[in-house]
């Protein structure tokens, strides 16, 4: 048992000491170095110029959706940089480890993919696809925020704390050696008895509990807030996948924190949930491990399918074809998606008939996908289709995903299955639906909405190479591992003996290369974006000639969004306004407007919560109890407070809605000048 | 159709685009309805731990039964408190829909001595069955055991946390409209709390003193 008396309550620091600092190997204290002096550098230039009141002031106490929005996509972007440096180093260390030891040592390496999977999922995917739902969802609902905002900004500040641990693991003791998911007997303390695992736990507890927040936050918005005649039928189809997807956390999260938690007291405490002796189980957390993680893949790939709902159906100038069958296929699939848990480990021997069944739930969730699939192809159909940016990540997306689908369904076989299980085949499988499906939809999803998040395009040139370079790069990374799979390389192997992999390893490391030029590309956008900003300036708030109603108000949006809540006659809300010119009719009655105060609560608790998370895996007592005392007494404080809220004066409102009225009115007297 | 008609309607949903939508929810609403879904979410958690005390539960490694360890006259005092404190967190809400300060205050506190003697009889059940060698780490069954019981005591223990701070703000802002509401939120969990005792009670204590 970890805690015993001699460490006791007292103990100051707990396990952690000076040789916590990995300083014999020079690769992770290179990388936490330059981290280290890179934070350092930003910290004292915010301080330098000045920006630190602006930005503990509009940033880091903001409750605007928006803010928490661009925050979350942010560290979503940061981390995505960092989970792909992690795989530079898998395809660079298989690319050379034939017969030799390549450049880093199994434990390293080990480490490395545990990370890559971890931060790739949990701070790269759901921050992204959480972003854009807190960017997009209540403008698209015609209101002014969610359902709690102080909630909201806690949230994301726990999610920050889950990322700041992980990251904090390459500088100080270790990350975990088990892969993104922490097999037992492996996690528990006789095999790993390090701080790694505890790291993987404490990050993803206290970023599980911001994301269950999330969750909470945004069922509660999208069913009890939206505007007046914005009924069910008439949400856009990105409001409906993400009900879907947070339905879905509500579910699932709570599974995930219970299973955590078992393994927690298993570390902790001597319990013999999973463990080998006494009665405890294994299999147990393979089962409900997967129960949330199931459900965690389609928590991913929803939002981006109601990214691309949207994308094909404006770049088309179409109402998306069959709204109702893909509000229908989306919830099927939120429901189906608790069904299948068990082909993930289809080798674990439950037996033929429970395969069987698992096997083909398995490939029934390909009905209402394909239904999707149709859908957006026949949106396109006779359409007046621009090839933007985001609508090439579309089409990228439903030829890419097709195939990792495909195969998905093929692996959904259980005969298959024994063969390929845990092989680069099913790495290749799931690469194929995430990036083609998930990261796609983010990147869609970030260059539609950029204008709307900061009143200026994204430059298209440099969008478009990006596209092509991560296409061609994927399929050049990606396929070659379906084919080593099917030459019998599992996953996660540090070096190996078989001359017929080497090849297609080779290709693999070039495929990754093309991705890094591909990201170079996202960079470059982004900082001549910046630079260019002037000529790229949406002066209307419809840079695309949009059909929802984010379209309807400025970009960036005013801090209450709508001057005056929309009133909804129909799908396609403000496809609707437009063609009845409703939007630049004539004045409308402004009234002051309340909105939520401002509040450090989120971030003081998530300051709270990376002390006891730290505290947690170096088994420091005492800063575990300050951390907890803390946080509550910082939600006493946010309890007590006697005013949550503001008002903008109906004058204040009246002047920034007309700035964007007359910009409107403007485009449309100069398209009347050219008529 | 006019023009005007199939725009508003691309999908010839009829009925169901038609259905009228007031707007936002008034706060009330809104509150009592995220705190519903967030003991919605608590409900999935324990069902986790009910789950894998089921498969747990014969899982004894040799060592105690839930036969040979639990005490039913125990538990049953620990469940007629806390149902009695449901009974009094219910008569609390009513004296606050009231705005009666007084018998919010008195509820409120006689809420809070059942909780206790609830905790403390729980309390009483866990350290004797440590001193008899059926501590959590003795077998597969009593891990699970000690979760489940002990994550609804923990629920209990945060609870009465939170009913002394919700004692605590209406004694220093009175009932005010978001008072109100986290009295709402708190009767919620309270009698949650109570649910999920009534499963604790039935799976845990009266299936394994059958066993």
């Amino acid at each position: 048992v970890p805690f015993t008396r001699q460490e006791g309550l007292i103990n100051l620091l707990g396990k952690l000491t000076w040789d916590a600092v990995p300083w014999s190997q020079p690769i992770p204290l290179l990388a936490g170095g330059v981290v280290i002096v890179a934070v350092l550098a930003v910290i004292l230039w915010v301080i330098v110029r000045g920006y630190l009141p602006y930005l503990w002031n509009e940033w880091i106490t903001s409750v605007d959706h928006k803010r928490i929005g661009v925050m979350y996509l942010l560290l979503a972007l940061l981390m995505l940089l960092r989970g792909f440096i992690d795989a530079l180093m898998m395809r660079s260390q298989q690319a050379v480890a034939y017969h030799a030891e390549g450049y880093l040592p199994p434990e390293h390496f080990d480490q490395i993919f545990s990370a890559h999977g971890t931060i790739m999922i949990f701070f790269a995917a759901m921050p992204l696809m959480i972003g854009l739902m807190n960017l997009v969802v209540p403008l698209q609902l015609g209101v002014r925020d969610v359902a709690f905002p102080t909630l909201n900004s806690t949230s994301f500040w726990l999610t920050a704390t889950g990322a700041l641990l992980v990251n904090l693991s390459l500088v100080i003791g270790e990350f975990a050696r088990t892969g993104w998911l922490p097999y037992p007997p492996l996690s528990e303390t006789t095999y790993l008895p390090g701080v790694g695992v505890d790291y993987y736990l404490w990050a993803l507890q206290i970023s599980g509990v911001g994301t269950l927040l999330t969750g909470i936050n945004f069922v509660t918005t999208i069913l009890k807030i939206r505007a007046p005649g914005m009924n069910y039928m008439r949400m856009p189809m990105f409001c409906w996948t993400a009900l879907a997807a947070n339905l879905l956390i509500i579910a699932a999260f709570p599974v995930l924190t219970a299973t955590l938690g078992m393994l927690i007291l298993d570390r902790y405490l001597g319990f013999h949930f999973f463990t080998n002796e006494a009665g405890g189980n294994m299999m147990m957390f393979i089962n409900l491990i997967w129960a949330w993680g199931h459900p965690e893949v389609y928590i991913l790939v929803l939002p981006a399918f109601g990214i691309y709902s949207e994308v094909v159906s404006t770049f088309s100038g179409k109402p998306l074809f069959g709204y109702r069958s893909m509000v229908l296929a989306t919830m099927a699939i939120c429901v189906i998606s608790f069904m299948v848990w068990l082909h993930h480990f289809f080798t674990m021997g439950a037996g033929p008939n429970v395969n069987a069944i698992f096997g083909i739930a398995s490939m029934i969730i390909a009905v209402p996908t394909g239904v999707k699939i149709y859908n957006w192809l026949f949106t396109m159909f006779g359409g007046r289709i621009r090839f933007t940016t985001p609508m090439m990540w579309s089409i990228g997306f439903m030829v890419t995903f097709i195939i990792g689908g495909l195969t998905g369904v093929l692996v959904a076989v259980p005969p298959a299955d024994f063969l390929l299980h845990n092989s680069l085949f099913l790495v290749a499988h799931f690469h194929n639906v995430i990036i083609g499906g998930v990261l796609f939809g983010a990147f869609a999803g970030y260059t539609y909405w950029f204008p709307k998040a900061f009143g200026f395009r994204l430059h298209e040139g440099y969008g478009k190479a990006a596209f092509w370079l991560w296409l061609i790069g994927f399929y050049v990374a990606f396929f070659p591992l379906y084919a080593v799979g099917f030459l019998g390389m599992t996953r996660r192997m540090q070096h190996y003996d078989v001359a017929e992999w080497r090849p297609w390893l080779m290709v693999a490391g070039v495929g990754a290369i093309i991705i890094l030029a591909g990201i170079v590309c996202q960079v470059l956008q982004l900082v001549t974006s910046i630079r260019d900003r002037e000529s790229l300036r949406d002066v209307t708030g419809d840079p695309w000639d949009g059909r929802s109603l984010e379209w309807a108000t400025a970009s960036p949006p005013p801090v209450f969004n709508f001057a005056v809540m929309p009133d909804v006659t129909g799908e396609d809300a403000y496809w609707t306004m437009k063609r009845r010119a409703k939007a630049q009719a004539k004045d409308p009655d402004y009234e002051p407007i309340e909105m939520p105060r401002n509040s450090p609560t989120g971030f003081i608790c998530a300051f709270f919560a990376t002390f006891m998370g730290f505290a947690m895996i170096w088994h420091i007592w005492w800063m575990v109890i300050l951390g907890l005392v803390g946080a509550y007494a910082t939600f006493v404080v946010f309890a007590w407070r006697d005013h949550d809220e503001y008002e903008i004066p109906a004058d204040e409102v009246a002047r920034i809605d007309r700035a964007n009225l007359a910009a409107r009115r403007d485009l449309v007297t100069a398209a009347g000048a050219l008529r | 159709m006019t023009m005007a008609a199939t725009q508003d309607d691309p999908h010839h949903l009829g009925v169901l685009a038609t259905v009228t939508h007031e707007g936002p929810a008034p706060k009330r609403i809104v509150t009592g309805y995220g705190f519903w879904i967030f003991l919605l979410s608590d409900i999935v958690m324990f069902s986790c731990f009910f789950a894998t005390f089921a498969v747990l539960s014969g899982q004894t490694a040799g060592g105690p039964t839930g036969a040979q360890l639990f005490d039913l006259k125990n538990v049953a005092i620990e469940t007629a408190c806390l149902l009695l404190s449901s009974f009094t967190c219910g008569m609390a809400s009513i004296a606050a829909e009231e705005r009666n300060t007084f018998w919010f205050q008195v509820m409120m506190a006689v809420t809070c001595i059942l909780g206790l003697a609830f905790l403390a009889i729980e309390f009483r059940e866990f350290a004797d069955l440590v001193a008899r060698g059926a501590g959590p780490s003795r077998s597969a069954f009593l891990s699970a055991f000690f979760t489940l019981v002990g994550c609804h005591g923990g629920h209990v223990s945060a609870g009465i946390l939170w009913l002394l701070t919700m004692m605590a703000q209406v004694f220093a802002k009175g009932f005010r409209a978001d008072i109100q509401r986290r009295i709402l939120c708190f009767a919620l969990f309270w009698h949650a709390l109570d649910i999920i005792w009534v499963a604790v009670f039935s799976v845990v204590y009266l299936l394994g003193s059958a066993a």
